[in-house]
């Protein structure tokens, strides 16, 4: 319960058509800190940040910054916690300005609009993320790497503190991959921003998280820092993957190898 | 998933050029609102002025302004012709006006909140449930006058009024029955089903009271023809209405479009504002429907020709779309009562008849896509 932690998991339990998702789950993130959730397909990733978001009633499970998640009202909710869904819906005809005004809805009135302060807001936040020549662009004619930079900036734009981020590079090739994740931890580091995202793709995801939670079967099978959780051992067990695990520069790095 | 676009050749990361002013939202351009209002205006002139006895629009326009207060101008018209003006030609036109502004503000509110291009105001069963409404009362209270419309002048649009809204009700309830896996799906599925089932009982009413099948057909194809003042101050309460909760929520609208997790972790109740504004937009929609019948098409071609010419916000869409909608089913009128004169044609025909290769052109031509 330290003032430190901006996420606080305690004994999550989601259930949807009586199957078991998530199953007693315990996660602390402190402020500033990056955790990456790993896990096998239906291990329950994507629904534990939708929980960690408000978006899955959780009665008396999470808390943000120390505040139970459902005494927040969602505008207030919405000022704290920013979510990067794992493909969001790209509305057609919408130009990107207008996209990442939408981040600015929990400081709008309701029916009201948006003020000079929003508009500042939202132009900050496109030139720090290198967007100002796509501002009368619309959304879908962007390439994948700038479309996730726009999400981005969306996220940022709610000025929340705590992003969750779901699969943010799974649509990437590996070069916009790395810069979209190099310009999240830029960001974590310069607005102390706490980050919580789930990943694929294991090498990647230990050189960015400092903590990593291994998922499987709704439960944490592992917790720790990449080198802890990236073993041949446990990615055997929950992945039945067989790979090689190198040690590289920023983190292990994952091999694939094709059993015999 | 993101898909991966070809990015435009030549296109830099940063415009300098852009950088120095800081932008402004896609909102609603000025000169598309008065063009709007424009139009508007001029469809309430031709509307007055073009019938039997043609009356010179800019005498029209005369007495349009005296009824402002205040005003006194020269017409130059007779007793006779003011009567027309004033009391024969302008509360149709007014009620025309009134309607298609409803169909079009509702089409264009329904595709929002339902994510889907393809929503008209009569998706949730607001047809169905008027027409088997009305279809009751011509079939089996009308039996004793005859079956003419005149006999039960009431009636008909009290029915339509609450069979069209008891429908969305019975849609809405269906729809949310499902309980933790409501969607827009779910209820637009809803809607099929009241709109199939009371479709069906409407049938079934017809077949048994073959002589009724005249009148219910006039009135289902819409029709203008019998407005006095009174069917517009009957609409036009709702009307009001249904436009300000609406026109209030062209931002929260456009927040829905981004899905119902989004617009939830944006901090709204997408829930809530769904159905608040599928039951604003329902009420002007029944009200529109008890006045003047079913009038197809409006509801979708006019927000969608908007969204194509002037921008897919829906700040610009739904007061565009009152607008413009108001003034296309006032000319259309015109044409539905002068094209073949002194006969009228049902004017549900003529919005499809004129809006369809109107629309394919817009199709055709405009920039932007659809999907």
């Amino acid at each position: 319960m330290s003032a430190a932690s901006a996420v606080e998991v305690r004994d999550l339990h989601v259930t949807m058509d009586r199957t078991p998702i998530l199953a007693g789950i315990d996660l602390t993130v402190t402020v500033g800190e990056w955790v990456t959730v790993i896990g096998p397909n239906g291990a329950g990733k994507s629904t534990l940040l939708r929980a960690v978001g408000g978006l899955l009633a959780a009665p008396g499970a999470v808390r943000l910054f120390g505040t139970p998640i459902e005494s927040l009202r969602r505008r207030d909710r919405a000022r704290v916690v920013a979510t990067v869904a794992q493909s969001p819906v790209v509305p057609p005809g919408m130009p990107v300005l207008d996209y990442v005004l939408l981040g600015r809805t929990p400081y709008i009135p309701p029916l009201g609009r948006e003020s000079a302060a929003d508009l500042a807001a939202v132009h900050e936040v496109l030139s720090r993320l290198d967007l100002t020549g796509f501002v009368r662009r619309e959304l879908a004619t962007l390439s994948g790497g700038e479309r996730q930079r726009v999400f981005l900036a969306r996220a940022l734009a709610q000025g929340a503190t705590l992003l969750l981020l779901d699969e943010p590079t799974s649509a990437l090739d590996i070069g916009h991959q790395q810069e979209v994740l190099d310009l999240v931890d830029q960001l974590r580091r310069e607005h102390e921003l706490t980050v919580v995202a789930t990943m694929h793709d294991l090498s990647i995801a230990g050189e960015y998280a400092d903590r990593m939670v291994l998922l499987a079967e709704g439960r944490v099978a592992a917790a720790g820092t990449p080198r802890e959780v990236l073993t041949e051992r446990l990615l055997a067990e929950h992945y039945r993957a067989s790979v090689r695990v190198v040690d590289g520069e920023h983190g292990p790095l994952i091999v694939p190898v094709r059993r015999r | 998933m993101t898909r991966v676009a070809p990015v435009a050749p030549g296109a830099s990361p940063v415009r300098p050029a852009e950088t120095a002013t800081p932008s402004r939202p896609a909102g609603l351009r000025p000169r598309w609102l008065v063009a709007g209002v424009v139009a508007v205006l001029v469809a309430l002139v031709a509307g007055v002025s073009l019938g039997p006895v043609t009356i010179p629009p800019g005498s029209v326009a005369a007495e349009l302004l005296n009824l402002l207060p205040g005003v006194h101008l020269e017409s130059g018209l007779n007793e006779r012709e003011i009567a027309i003006v004033t009391e024969l030609r302008l509360p149709r036109v007014v009620l025309g006006l009134l309607v298609g502004g409803m169909l079009a503000l509702a089409g264009g509110c329904y595709q929002g909140v339902f994510r889907n291009p393809l929503a008209d105001p009569y998706l949730l069963g607001v047809a169905a449930g008027a027409g088997v409404a009305v279809t009751a009362v011509i079939a089996l209270g009308g039996a004793g006058t005859e079956g003419t419309l005149t006999g039960l002048p009431l009636t008909i649009p009290l029915a339509a009024f609450i069979g069209s809204l008891s429908a969305v009700a019975l849609t809405y309830l269906l729809g949310a029955a499902g309980g933790r896996s409501r969607s827009p799906a779910m209820l637009i599925l809803a809607g099929v089903a009241v709109s199939a089932f009371l479709s069906a009982g409407q049938t079934y009413l017809l077949q048994r009271n073959a002589d009724s099948i005249q009148a219910v057909y006039s009135w289902l194809l819409g029709r203008l023809a019998t407005a006095g003042w009174h069917d517009v101050l009957l609409v036009l309460p709702y009307a009001v209405l249904t436009a300000v909760v609406v026109l209030l929520h062209g931002r929260e609208l456009d927040v829905l479009s981004v899905g119902d997790d989004e617009a939830s972790s944006l901090g709204l109740h997408p829930q809530r504002s769904r159905y608040l504004l599928i039951a604003a937009a329902s009420l002007g929609t029944a009200a529109a429907v008890s006045a003047t019948g079913l009038i197809g098409f409006v509801g979708i071609i006019v927000p969608h020709t908007v969204r194509l010419l002037a921008g897919s916000s829906y700040r610009v869409i739904l007061p565009l779309s009152l607008l413009f909608g108001a003034a296309f089913l006032a000319l259309t009128d015109v044409a539905a009562r002068t094209v073949a004169a002194p006969a009228e044609i049902p004017i549900g025909v003529v919005t499809a008849l004129l809006g369809g290769p109107f629309f394919v052109l817009i199709l055709r031509t405009a920039r932007r896509v659809l999907t």
